[in-house]
């Protein structure tokens, strides 16, 4: 896998694939989905992909992914796994937790 | 008898849920609050998780209710194999689909938070977890974990209120533990938002010897026991002691057994003692009172009946190798299996492992007489008014199930005192006191019956003979 290859921090072309949980369309899950469509957009364009997923139709997922804030996004590659929750409203700490440095944008 | 219209309506009962510990259901009325959150606190190691445990268990097991066990600090793992000493087989009720076991893993070194969340997450796993198996039950072990997990605690605060109301709405009969606080009940307060119910669970240790508690704290709604009572976790799971609320509702019984000597029979009033009555056999040391329980016990064996015998100064080999000397062969009973010996030593644990030991004993075995040699040895683990609070109990348990049970108790010092007796001859129905006298020179046992209930005993003292052949009373009059 890349991540054998790839240093602490993930190189600057490197791809993301993104899973952001959510429970039904509500206000909080939809802002979440906003945020990080603009964040991706602003600073990983091209390289990302989001993959959204309902836990209420998907429920067994959630403990199978141990997901228990709503909404999540779980940063899937590269590795490792990490986990934001809340609405993403702060770019710079959703930046912070995908690890992501600005100065590359 | 009052006429039912001048009876104010009752309330109708709260349905409860039995937990199947055996006790708690007893103090409780029934059981826990059906289809309602308890809350059960304590400190670590007190015994939260086991609870909880048992009562998921033995819903699957003995009431055909399943359940649900979330656990935010330990994996199924790890619980499994906690309980597994308790005789519990998690894997194989989960095999069976009566259990779900969900792991809530937070690590809050890997959490970011950037904004509003809510815990819908954790709704989805139980609402899931609970549909899998059709849950009755569920167990939420120990929810306050989240809090150290997530940095929101107002968010957290306002989930968890959300989380019992959809408890109540579902209809779960909920356990949820939490970690003692300092002066509340739970670190986080959680009381204020579990209110049926709230059991408090404690346990000390005191000059080495550990002592576990339970209270139940509030229970709305239904009557409920309000002392501290003592509990056990062994190997048969936990226990809950009822304290004397059995009160002096038994049976008498008029049918008399031999006390083993027949002398000492035609001294109470020629018939012996009460069956399912107690007797108390006190007297300084070397006055013959293991000897005389021991021929006793050899009476009911020959009759048939089965006899546990608790040692708390001696082990049974060497209590059978006296007796034998004595000319009283115990050896063919124990091979029989009529007799039972329990040697422990009182300071091995407090007098609420005792007790509870006693209960379990007695339970297990069903003997029909049952005898302590000595109790004075537990006054070395308690004080005498826990000593007697204990006996009392002992006491009863063995009157409700009809035992008759033979105490003896060592006098301190030389002459007989009737200091530390006072407060267990009370609860005595029978009590009879041994001594040495000293008549020119010469040593001599003595044995007289200080009372006997519903009876007309002798009033003489006689004198007690210990031969190779036996024990011998004589009527030699001396007074």
């Amino acid at each position: 896998m890349q991540d054998s290859l790839s240093p602490a921090t993930p190189a600057v072309n490197e791809n993301f694939v993104l899973r952001l949980y959510i429970a039904g369309q509500t206000p909080k899950c939809m802002r979440a989905f906003a945020n990080l469509k603009r964040i991706c957009e602003q600073y990983l364009a091209d390289r990302y992909q989001i993959e959204m997923i309902d836990l209420l139709t998907d429920p067994a997922l959630a403990r199978h992914d141990q997901i228990l804030a709503v909404p999540t996004l779980v940063r899937r590659i590269p590795v490792p796994v990490r986990k934001i929750i809340g609405d993403l409203s702060n770019t710079q700490r959703v930046l912070a937790g995908l690890d992501v440095s600005i100065g590359t944008a | 008898m009052q006429h039912s219209e001048t009876v104010a309506p009752r309330p109708r009962a709260i349905r409860k849920a039995a937990t199947g510990i055996q006790g708690l259901d007893e103090i409780t009325d029934g059981g826990l609050p059906y289809g309602r959150p308890t809350l059960v606190c304590g400190g670590a190691g007190s015994g939260k998780t086991l609870l909880a445990a048992s009562f998921l268990v033995n819903g699957a097991e003995k009431f055909d209710e399943p359940g649900v066990l979330m656990t935010f600090e330990e994996n199924g793992d790890e619980i499994a194999s906690d309980v597994a000493s308790l005789g519990f087989d998690l894997p194989a009720l989960v095999d069976a689909g009566k259990l779900c076991i969900d792991y809530v893993r937070i690590e809050r070194s890997e959490i970011e938070e950037t904004g509003e969340y809510d815990l819908e997450g954790l709704f989805v796993r139980l609402e899931h977890a609970v549909r899998a198996v059709g849950a009755k039950r569920v167990v939420l072990d120990t929810i306050e974990s989240l809090f150290s997990g997530l940095g929101n605690s107002n968010i957290l605060r306002a989930e968890l209120r959300r989380l019992f109301r959809w408890l109540k709405d579902k209809g779960l009969t909920a356990v949820i533990t939490a970690e003692r606080g300092e002066g509340t009940l739970t670190r986080q307060g959680l009381e204020e938002y579990v209110s049926d119910a709230v059991i408090l669970l404690d346990h000390r240790v005191t000059e080495q010897v550990s002592t576990r508690r339970l209270r139940v704290v509030k229970y709305r709604g239904s009557h409920h026991g309000t002392n501290e009572y003592p509990f056990l976790i062994d190997r048969l799971g936990l226990s809950v002691l009822p304290v004397t609320s059995l009160g002096l509702e038994h049976p008498a019984s008029v049918e008399r057994i031999s006390s083993g000597v027949r002398q000492l029979d035609e001294m109470l009033d020629g018939k012996g003692f009460f069956r399912g009555s107690t007797v108390l056999l006190s007297g300084t040391a070397g006055t013959g009172k293991t000897s005389l329980a021991a021929s006793f016990a050899a009476a009911a064996c020959r009759r048939g009946e089965r006899v546990l015998y608790f040692l708390f100064e001696e082990s049974p080999h060497q209590l059978i190798r006296n007796m034998r000397s004595i000319g009283i062969d115990l050896q063919p009973w124990v091979d029989g299996g009529l007799l039972h010996f329990k040697a422990d030593r009182p300071s091995r644990a407090g007098l609420e492992h005792h007790l509870a030991s006693m209960y379990q004993h007695v339970r297990d075995f069903q003997p029909s007489v049952t005898v302590v040699d000595a109790v004075t040895n537990l006054l070395s683990v308690g004080t005498q008014h826990d000593v007697r609070a204990m006996l009392m109990r002992v006491i009863d348990y063995l009157k409700m199930s009809g035992v008759t049970g033979l105490f003896s108790s060592l006098t301190p010092g030389k002459n007989e005192s009737e200091e530390t007796e006072a407060g267990i001859s009370s609860l005595m129905d029978t009590w009879i006191v041994m001594g040495i006298d000293e008549i020119e020179r010469e040593r001599h046992r003595a044995i007289r019956i200080l009372k006997s209930r519903g009876m007309a005993h002798s009033n003489r003292v006689h004198e007690f003979a210990i031969t190779s052949r036996g024990l011998r009373i004589t009527d030699d009059g001396r007074r």
